[in-house]
């Protein structure tokens, strides 16, 4: 098993965080795992991504240029990575902020309105694990106990008081997943 | 003590690495893409009791480092390329001197400013020395997480041992990435009563020792050259270390180090799997550089590609090593380019076909 996942969005989307809590998860059950951002002169604001691969074997090459599966935050993520991902792969789109639907035939698509259940949740930063928990649902990569667990176990100190709104979110986002994702 | 795996990223792994292996002190100053190297440092030092200073320079940094280093101090010093190239001096003078130092260089796109991605362009400097005058530093390269950490502890072992500079190169890619990881257990500091008999600590109720980069005489500075170099003959001798991947078999034999040697074991696997039979030399040292081993499988391959992330720098230690034993061809990216599993198989397959042709392959 081998999956390669590019998390993308705007800055202060909370992506590098999704894709730690992956990496997090699929380390604490026994992957391989390795995290790789997007570097740079970045601002709130600007672009924001990661790739994380999970993998059985060592894992070579830390970056790709096909992922099989991406979460897409916003607009120019969308048009970035939906074109790239492998025939056969999952694309999971914030419908929120991304208005357009992908015309790939050959690929999963899971449109989740992450940004407005979050908000009703009362804190739209969880966008983000809405998303992770909906990709987690519909690859397998790692199940979605082992992601909450990460978080229980990696949340920053500051924001634990958020850690069971997230876990309700996350329930949210794997809903989605499992009822096909029309959103 | 039961050590279990912890979620590294490349910087802060670095930093800690070295703490565990002893650093009593670390003088040095920010740079993208390591300035988390002296934000772990920052924080870390200080609980250990050991000295974090951010200098007011980097040519300030190197020559803390010679100095806390002529007192005996276990320290070093990280920065990324042109960080790097306004320290040659001092390291040329710790050189010479023969006391133990540590610089990291995380990678940086060049030349001049540059940019901030991942970029190779400075294994010429950490190979063949970037200073003045006759001296190498033993070179280790890492290519993830784990390897920087495990290089880090050995650069200060081979630091004491020979009583020389060990440059640790890796580059941003490296440097930003996260990967599980395993630290070593923590080493306590030498306490001061355990100071190596070279070093300046006051002279009280012995002959004081002397430790000088200055030596006007002709023949002085010779005698001090060859011991220099019998020293560095016997580093090559003894450290040369490189991990290998499916040479075995291998018809064609893909050489590469840091980012791209563990890149290149995913084009091993890709290229095995449509039936070329290719193998992987990935050097850990670059200096002393595992020519032999190079030599030897050189005589076995039909040819041989090296991928490296600047302009064609490791690959002509490989054509010394090689020494037209086989056709050697190269592949480069610039500028923080990272060059992926699809760019190089292709490369592969015309060194193949350069080959079959008995064409030039030499790119």
């Amino acid at each position: 098993m081998q999956e390669e996942i590019i998390i993308s969005g705007f800055g202060g989307q909370g992506t590098l965080f999704a894709g730690q809590l992956l990496a997090y998860a699929a380390m604490d059950s026994g992957h391989h795992v390795t995290w790789i951002p997007s570097y740079g002169p970045e601002m709130r604001g600007g672009k924001a991504r990661c790739t994380v691969i999970v993998s059985d074997e060592e894992i070579g090459a830390p970056l790709v240029r096909r992922p099989s599966a991406a979460i897409v935050l916003n607009i120019p993520s969308m048009e970035a990575f939906e074109p790239t991902i492998k025939p056969g792969g999952t694309l999971v789109v914030n419908s929120s902020l991304v208005p357009q639907r992908s015309e790939r035939d050959d690929i999963r698509v899971i449109y989740a309105p992450a940004t407005d259940i979050a908000e009703e949740l009362g804190n739209a930063r969880m966008a983000n694990v809405i998303c992770l928990a909906a990709l987690v649902e519909a690859t397998g990569v790692v199940t979605l106990d082992e992601v909450k667990q990460a978080l229980e176990d990696h949340l920053p100190a500051r924001h634990r008081k958020l850690l069971g709104l997230n876990k309700e979110a996350m329930d949210k986002g794997a809903a989605l997943a499992k009822a096909g994702g029309g959103g | 003590m039961i050590m279990t795996k912890e979620l590294w990223e490349g910087n802060a792994a670095i930093a800690e690495a070295a703490i565990c292996a002893g650093v009593e002190a670390f003088f040095g100053y920010p740079i993208t893409p390591q300035t988390e190297v002296l934000e772990h440092f920052s924080k870390r030092l200080p609980e250990e009791g050991r000295v974090f200073l951010q200098a007011e320079s980097e040519v300030a940094s190197i020559n803390m480092v010679y100095g806390a280093a002529c007192a005996g101090a276990r320290v070093m010093t990280s920065s990324s390329s042109p960080g790097v190239s306004l320290m040659q001096e001092g390291i040329s003078y710790i050189a010479c001197s023969e006391v133990p130092a540590v610089v990291t260089n995380i990678m940086r796109g060049g030349p001049g400013l540059g940019n901030v991605q991942p970029a190779q362009g400075d294994y010429f400097q950490a190979v063949k020395s970037a200073g003045h005058g006759d001296y190498h530093m033993i070179a280790l390269a890492a290519s993830s997480v784990q390897e920087a950490i495990d290089l880090m502890v050995l650069a200060f072992d081979l630091a004491d041992k020979y009583r020389t500079v060990v440059i640790f190169i890796a580059d941003g890619a490296i440097g930003q990435m996260m990967e599980p990881a395993e630290m070593p257990p923590l080493r306590p500091v030498r306490p001061p009563e355990e100071r190596v008999a070279w070093a300046l600590t006051g002279a009280k109720g012995r002959e004081h020792n002397i430790i000088t980069s200055l030596y006007l005489g002709a023949e002085n500075l010779e005698q001090v050259n060859l011991r220099l170099q019998a020293k560095l003959k016997k580093i090559a001798a003894n450290e040369v270390r490189w991990q290998e991947y499916s040479t075995e078999d291998a018809d064609f034999l893909l050489v590469a180090f840091g980012t791209v040697g563990r890149i290149c074991q995913t084009v091993v696997r890709e290229a095995r799997a449509q039936g070329m039979k290719v193998g992987l030399v990935r050097p850990i040292t670059l200096w002393p550089f595992p020519s032999a081993r190079i030599a030897e499988l050189a005589g076995r391959v039909k040819g041989i590609l090296t991928v490296e992330m600047n302009a064609g720098q490791m690959v002509e230690d490989v054509r010394l090593a090689v020494e037209g034993a086989c056709p050697v061809r190269f592949y480069g990216r610039m500028g923080g380019v990272i060059p992926l599993p699809d760019d190089i198989l292709p490369e592969l397959d015309k060194l193949d076909a350069g080959v079959a042709s008995g064409r030039e392959v030499q790119s």
